[in-house]
């Protein structure tokens, strides 16, 4: 396995005429617990969808573990180890809590399109499944149908389902927006806690979260990369003080 | 969750028995004889049962909205019509009772074509392939006369002399015993797939199908192995329909029939597995029933469609399962009362509105038939003032006080939801 997780050369994404992502490089290395940065409209989000495959690449390359992934759909991203959470909760919300959680498990397991398995009788499926939920703190949870719990908790169940298939690349988009003080410090834990030996890219605005958790932050302004680096060096970067933290602070 | 859902395993096996016996309820000791009328009737409810659940699995269970399920069913009876004439001079060696896996794997195989084509696409544009496909299915149904015999349609003789028990399969009895068992086994087996992996990503590329594709799974192969497997199901109920009248002509898969499917599991409820069962044999019920009392039946399966789909979208089924919690806190009696006062309103209601949809169709239709209007023995001459005036008084009334009674049903509804579901408030 190489040392870079995955690593975007020269990518581009235009909407029409209108250029999101111009000529955006990046590494990231295994392990590490990026953050990307930058002001609404920057194409953090867009980052996101490229990399997992959900938008077509206008030009460029996106390489994962070293294998070539743009153009490729996104289960087949994801089944090479890349998975995603949304900005705007994505869970399946008529099944509940607990189905959720197993049907992010049910490919990784090798289950495919079974349609001869008894799910009930899945002994190791089940038990995965459940402590997750014990995870996720949502086991009294359990029965209820995703749609109807409450922000904080479908936020989880939103990181759960990103995580629940063991991928080794996670990538969090605002993983704690709308959140209270103790729901984001909740959320950061539980990221801590889940991103343990994978790689963990995420798009955040709360600048307390991304300081706390990230061992690189990414810089993106207008659909470029104007830093890139730890912590301090980008915070200390006059360039960023300018179009981004300096505007915040103002 | 266990309890109810035995409880339900039981209803339903309540309900196995009745279909078993039903038969013998209305059997003739004149004639020696069951009831030919509630037998067809019956046989009806099967295999309408069969085509409304396996429409269920794309309807309710995957949110895929088709207008071509007939067509699977249709081609299962033709194919049969076909093994059963080749059953019959000794070239297929198959027992009647297995002729029904065929009759799927027809359905499945047409299935596998027109579903390639139509699960490229999901929502609307999904809905628009397969009514092109149903369109091109009838007309190529009255094109290739070889197989599908015109207009006239094809038709066989199911005594084909091999049974595995024994049976002549000549009289309905025998054979309406055969759908109930095919029904049981399509039933069992459907609702065995929905706890299979790919019955639960189905309902997961209903809710989200974005999701899906980021959790591993391709929603387009989820939707083809649901559209296929529903096929086989409908060519069952295709099959069993070709059994039982020997005949099968373009309306097997036409786009009424594509229709009724649709019906039949919207008006039971299609979040709930058994609701389509419910829908089928309400719907057989008001097709056979009141088709004999009436000539405008089809105007009540309408305004029920219309009025459920308004007033109570998650069907028969939803409606039941919404007093579940009620029963269950046992706080049903404080609804007994208001229940009584929304009904005797609705009754006069419905009653307005059938007097006035009867006489509108004796004065057209049943004239040209030469019918008259009977109403408890007495002739109604639809030509004067008097049953007009009172049939719209009934309706009028009728709805204006419902609207009341209904309206304060709905607060003693809401008080018990508010009570026994104080978190999430009036639901």
């Amino acid at each position: 396995m190489t040392d870079t997780a995955l690593s975007l050369r020269n990518v581009n994404k235009s909407f029409g005429q209108t250029e999101i992502i111009r000529g955006v490089n990046l590494d990231i290395r295994t392990g590490e617990r990026h953050a990307i940065i930058g002001p609404n409209g920057a194409g953090k989000t867009t980052l996101f969808n490229l990399i997992s495959g959900r938008f077509p690449l206008s030009s460029g390359e996106i390489e994962l573990h070293g294998t070539r992934v743009d153009g490729l759909p996104p289960h087949r991203i994801n089944r090479m180890g890349l998975s995603r959470s949304f900005q705007i909760t994505s869970i399946f919300h008529r099944l509940s809590v607990f189905e959720n959680l197993r049907c992010a498990l049910l490919w990784s397991m090798g289950y495919r399109y079974s349609f001869w398995t008894p799910l009930w009788r899945q002994r190791e499926l089940n038990e995965k499944t459940y402590r997750m939920l014990e995870e996720l703190n949502l086991t009294s949870r359990r029965d209820t149908p995703a749609g109807l719990l409450s922000y904080a908790d479908q936020r989880a169940l939103e990181i759960g389902m990103t995580i629940a298939g063991g991928a080794s690349v996670i990538l969090l988009d605002e993983p704690t927006a709308g959140m209270s003080n103790t729901e984001t410090d909740n959320a950061v834990a539980l990221i801590r806690r889940v991103s343990k030996d994978k790689t963990l890219v995420m798009v955040e605005h709360d600048m307390k979260v991304v300081f706390d958790l990230a061992d690189i932050i990414t810089v993106l302004v207008y659909g470029q990369v104007i830093a890139s680096g730890p912590p301090q060096t980008v915070r200390a970067n006059p360039a960023v003080q300018e179009a981004y933290l300096g505007a915040l602070a103002a | 969750m266990k309890k109810s859902s035995s409880a339900q395993g039981l209803v339903w096996f309540i309900a196995l028995i009745a279909a078993i016996a039903m038969p013998w309820v209305f059997y003739n000791y004149h004639t020696g004889r069951q009831s030919g009328f509630v037998i067809s009737m019956l046989s009806q409810m099967g295999m309408m049962s069969i085509l409304a659940l396996s429409y269920n699995m794309l309807l309710g269970q995957a949110g895929l909205f088709s207008f071509c399920h007939a067509v699977f069913f249709g081609i299962g009876g033709y194919a049969t019509i076909h093994f059963l004439n080749l059953a019959g001079d000794g070239s297929l060696p198959i027992p009647l009772e297995l002729v029904p896996v065929l009759s799927g794997l027809s359905g499945l195989g047409l299935a596998v074509v027109f579903g390639y084509m139509a699960t490229k696409q999901r929502a609307t544009a999904f809905a628009m392939i397969t009514l092109g496909i149903g369109e091109l299915m009838t007309t190529a149904a009255l094109m290739f006369h070889h197989f599908f015999g015109g207009e006239g349609g094809v038709n066989t003789n199911r005594m084909i002399g091999h049974s595995l028990f024994g049976f002549k399969y000549g009289p309905a009895i025998q054979v309406y015993y055969l759908i109930v068992g095919w029904t049981v086994i399509s039933a069992l087996l459907m609702l065995y797939l929905t706890r299979t992996p790919l019955g639960r990503m189905a309902n997961a590329s209903r809710d989200n199908f974005e999701r899906v594709q980021f959790v591993g799974y391709d929603p387009r192969m989820v939707r083809f192995l649901q559209f296929v497997l529903s096929g086989f199901f409908a060519g069952i109920g295709g099959g069993l329909y070709a059994i039982t009248y020997e005949i099968v002509t373009f309306d097997a898969l036409a786009a009424p029939l594509s229709a009724n499917a649709l019906l039949m599991a919207y008006i039971g409820g299609s979040a709930a597995f058994g609701g389509p069962i419910v829908g089928a044999v309400l719907i057989t019920l008001l097709q056979s029933g009141v088709s004999l009392m009436s000539n405008s039946w089809l105007v009540y399966v309408g305004v029920l469609f219309i009025a459920m789909v308004i007033f109570a979208p998650q069907g028969v089924m939803g409606l039941i399962a919404a007093h579940g919690p009620i029963v269950r806190a046992g706080r049903f009696t404080p609804l007994l009362v208001p229940y009584l006062r929304v009904i005797l309103p609705a009754l006069i209601m419905v009653l307005g509105f059938v007097g006035v949809v009867e006489l509108a169709s004796f004065l057209t239709i049943g004239a040209a038939q030469g019918k008259t209007l009977v109403l408890f023995g007495n002739k109604i001459d639809e030509h004067t003032v008097m049953p007009w005036l009172a049939a719209f008084a009934f309706l009028v009334v009728g709805t204006l006080w419902f609207r009341i009674e209904a309206r304060s049903f709905r607060k003693v509804w809401d008080g018990l939801m508010g009570e026994l579901n104080p978190e999430r408030g009036v639901a």
